[in-house]
């Protein structure tokens, strides 16, 4: 915890017309944490990464990227100081070759290189999720599984210093999602900060330094996987106490 | 003066948010972008000009034979001209471009056709024409009439949206047609519903506007523009903005050529345009969105 | 590779040279009809510049055409010749920039709003000025350029704009546009700064529509606003466009050519339904063939896009 922090988040709150989606949230991330945001289906999770990455803007509070505040810039330009993300539903660029997909990435992030060394920055990327052999294949054609790895080469592209992964793990097999564990350590190891949204609970429990729990647009619960899960609130959360 | 001008204007106003309301159930239910929108209402102006001086059918006649006539016939263009591009779309973006090309190709046909029959002159009729003073000021009955009969199929649409089971239906694709089906509504021919309807409801205001102003076979563009600036100022969907868009249209239309150059109408609307699209995107009464 | 390319440009450097040959060996009818399509080319090319990748549909391509060419019926006769094609630019650009500044930071309906009033707004602002500053209404452009010249300042500009054409796709630039025109939220996520590149294209484009207007102008003796903001003139360019493909670079050509031939035919032949056939022709072009010309090519050809 007493590492710097790559992401702060306080008192967040966003409204869509009568409903609060996100409630004064707050939350950190420290350089090389790797942080869950849990919650149940519509709690206000993926607002939470829209309003980080700029592709909604908050009501109120503030979001410090490095100490920088973030949170009236537009969403390019926090993809350039190295927020990167992934989305709830694959959006890959599905006209465009999988080395493009992962050169967008390249040519317009923080590095913004082109030219030769730009290509193979790119199939570097794509070896590294494994698909150097599909450089060539343009996204619409690819499995959901690969597009899902597509879309992560992509965000490293903007060498993050903080990934924001929105059910990137859901979806997967047991194989995948071996794989995509030690991927997404991997990540850590090199010292990303990463925010993850996440379902899939063997992913949550083996991967996550610490979880912060949802409901209804507010925080209800923080702490390692293990007592956030056992929290009686969050039981509630999930599963209703009273009428479920 | 300007008892005249706010009268004037009102009307204008009246006719604007009326053909608005028409477009918003196209654009807001059915997802078209109809750019033929226009060529409809000048087409209606003509048919009731054509039955007031072949048939000597007064023009308020007229509408119970040129609003039915336009609903089958704007039934008919969603079935067979627009539901294939639904069908064909992978995604909303892509109908959009496909519906704005489809009803700009439609405008030309509609407006050759009328090209072609009256060429590109002027034409009026004259249907009681006779001066009355409300306030002091001078008004032409019929536009007063026109006014009025606005104001009826405005709230008839209201209630009906509002108290019916079709008009239900109808708001409920124009709040999220995934939903909809769930619920057992046939999104499809909702969609076909609200599309006709919309078409109805401009026939009536080209009928309405046809006994007070002049109108020509190029005016469709101007009618398209004007409905769909009121749309956006009111926020797509909402009825009451369209209202309240189309009467200050209207009015700064008609302040502008009263007082600074009647030359100048469409740059004022444009300016409205700049300013909403400036300052609230969303629409003047919109909420925050999404 | 830079041999291929090598011989790619000689090729085009020859063709360009026997295309320059044409006003000396064309009767005045054929020559009126080669500059049509090179004007058309232009047009088209240039719409397709900014339409094709990022999908935005514009409608405002005759307000620049009409722009360029009013430029000149009111500044041709008392200035020297390039200066008035950059008088004519200046103004064009300036209205692409206010247009695109306005519209293109939000979604893609609001700009073809804007952009399908835009010439009737700028016919009546034109209307406007002539009938309270200068009391007349309609021009006489007098000026010493005759059908040849016009033709080979068309043919300069159809190679600039192919020329651009080819810089923007291999620049990260025609990236950027690509990745826009595939999904825009994605773009902004990887760091495009999306409404710079969508209203530097859309001026881009609006650019070359001014300076074609402005070369045309002398083409007609007498300009008044109904006739330099025919809005048939961008429903013309938008057919071809599609027709031919405005996803490459080539396609809008390949629209350009045959439908030219075709509606100079159907004018002279059909002058009074003339805009119905147009329009029926479109539609049949948007059901029939949405991938235009060129997509149909390449499907033939066995090549993924």
């Amino acid at each position: 915890m007493s590492a710097a922090a790559i992401l702060e988040v306080a008192n967040l709150s966003r409204r869509f017309g009568g409903l609060l989606a996100v409630d004064d949230v707050s939350l950190r991330v420290a350089a090389g944490e790797i942080v869950g945001l849990l919650g149940p289906n519509g709690s206000g999770k993926t607002t939470v990464l829209n309003l980080i990455s700029g592709a909604l803007r908050p009501d109120r509070g503030t979001v410090l990227l490095s100490g920088a505040p973030i949170h009236r810039l537009p969403a390019f330009r926090i993809a350039r100081m190295g927020v990167a993300r992934t989305f709830q539903l694959v959006r890959v660029l599905g006209s465009m070759t999988c080395r493009e997909n992962v050169l967008a990435g390249v040519a317009f992030g923080a590095r913004g290189q082109w030219g030769a060394s730009a290509r193979r920055a790119a199939d570097e990327l794509l070896s590294r999720v494994g698909l150097g052999e599909r450089a060539d294949t343009p996204g619409a054609d690819l499995t959901y599984i690969d597009q899902k790895r597509l879309e992560l080469a992509r965000a490293l592209a903007l060498r993050p210093a903080l990934l924001l992964l929105d059910e990137w793990l859901a979806g997967l097999n047991p194989a995948e999602l071996r794989l995509g564990i030690e991927l997404v350590r991997s990540l850590r190891a090199q010292g990303v900060g990463i925010l993850l949204v996440e379902h899939v609970m063997d992913a949550i429990r083996s991967l996550c330094d610490r979880c912060v729990v949802m409901n209804a647009g507010r925080v209800i619960a923080e702490g390692t996987p293990a007592a956030v899960l056992a929290d009686a609130e969050v039981v509630r959360a999930y599963l209703g106490d009273e009428d479920a | 003066m300007l008892i005249e001008a706010a009268l004037s204007g009102l009307i204008l106003g009246g006719m604007y948010a009326l053909v608005a309301m028409g477009l918003s159930l196209q654009y807001g239910v059915a997802r078209i972008m109809n750019l033929s929108y226009g060529e409809l209402l000048v087409a209606a102006s003509f048919s009731a000009w054509a039955l007031f001086t072949g048939a000597a059918v007064n023009p308020l006649a007229g509408l119970l034979a040129v609003v039915p006539a336009a609903f089958a016939a704007s039934w008919l263009v969603y079935r067979l001209l627009l539901a294939p591009l639904v069908r064909r779309a992978r995604t909303r973006d892509a109908l959009e471009v496909d519906t704005i090309l489809a009803t700009f190709g439609l405008a030309f046909v509609v407006q050759g056709v009328m090209l072609g029959f009256f060429g590109g002159a002027y034409y009026s009729y004259g249907y009681l024409a006779v001066p009355v003073k409300i306030l002091g000021a001078t008004v032409a009955v019929n536009r007063l009439i026109a006014l009025g009969v606005a104001v009826a199929i405005g709230l008839a649409l209201y209630f009906g949206l509002t108290r019916t089971r079709a008009g239900t239906a109808v708001r409920a694709v124009a709040v999220d047609p995934e939903s909809a089906r769930l619920v057992a509504i046939d999104v499809r021919a909702t969609a076909g519903f609200a599309f006709a309807l919309g078409g109805a409801l401009v026939a009536a205001g080209g009928v309405l506007v046809s006994m007070f102003l002049t109108f020509n076979a190029n005016l469709g563009v101007l009618f398209t523009m004007k409905a769909l600036i009121v749309v956006i100022m009111g926020g797509v969907g909402n009825l009451l903005g369209a209202l309240i868009a189309g009467l200050l249209l209207g009015l700064t239309e008609t302040f502008v050529a009263t007082w600074v150059d009647p030359g100048l109408t469409l740059a004022a609307t444009y300016s409205l345009f700049l300013l909403v699209l400036l300052a609230r995107p969303q629409g003047l009464f919109g909420g925050s969105g999404r | 590779m830079s041999g291929r390319a090598l011989a790619w440009g000689c090729g085009a450097a020859v063709l360009v040279g026997l295309l320059a040959l044409v006003p000396f060996a064309a009767d005045d009818y054929r020559l009126s009809l080669a500059i049509s399509i090179l004007s058309y080319t232009v047009l088209a090319t240039a719409w397709a510049l900014f339409s094709g990748p990022t999908r935005y549909v514009s409608l405002a391509t005759v307000a620049f055409f009409g722009i360029g060419a009013y430029a000149v019926a009111v500044l041709g006769e008392h200035n020297p010749w390039p200066l008035v094609l950059l008088a004519a630019l200046g103004i064009g650009v300036a209205v692409a920039l206010v247009v695109g500044l306005a519209t293109l930071r939000l979604s893609g309906v609001y700009f073809v709003i804007f952009t399908f009033g835009l010439a009737e707004l700028v016919r009546q602002l034109v209307t406007w000025y002539e009938v309270n500053r200068t009391r007349t209404l309609g021009r006489y452009v007098f000026l010493d350029i005759g059908p040849a010249q016009i033709y080979w300042q068309l043919l300069a500009l159809a190679v600039m704009v192919f020329a651009l054409g080819i810089l923007i796709r291999r620049s990260r630039l025609g990236l950027a546009l690509r990745v826009i025109g595939d999904d825009e939220a994605v773009a902004r996520h990887v760091g495009v700064n999306t409404t710079r590149v969508k209203v530097a294209l859309f001026t881009l484009s609006a650019a070359f529509m001014t300076v074609t207007g402005a070369v045309m102008a002398p083409r007609w003796t007498y300009i008044d606003p109904a006739i330099a903001f025919n809005p048939v003139v961008s429903f013309q360019v938008l057919i071809m466009a599609l027709l031919g493909g405005a996803h490459r670079l080539y396609g809008p050509l390949l629209g350009v050519v045959p439908l030219t031939l075709l509606f100079d035919f159907l004018l002279a032949r059909f002058p009074n339904h003339f805009i119905m056939m147009v329009g029926v022709a479109f539609l049949l072009i948007v059901y029939a063939i949405p991938q235009g010309i060129a997509g149909l090519l390449e499907r033939a050809l066995g090549k993924r896009r």
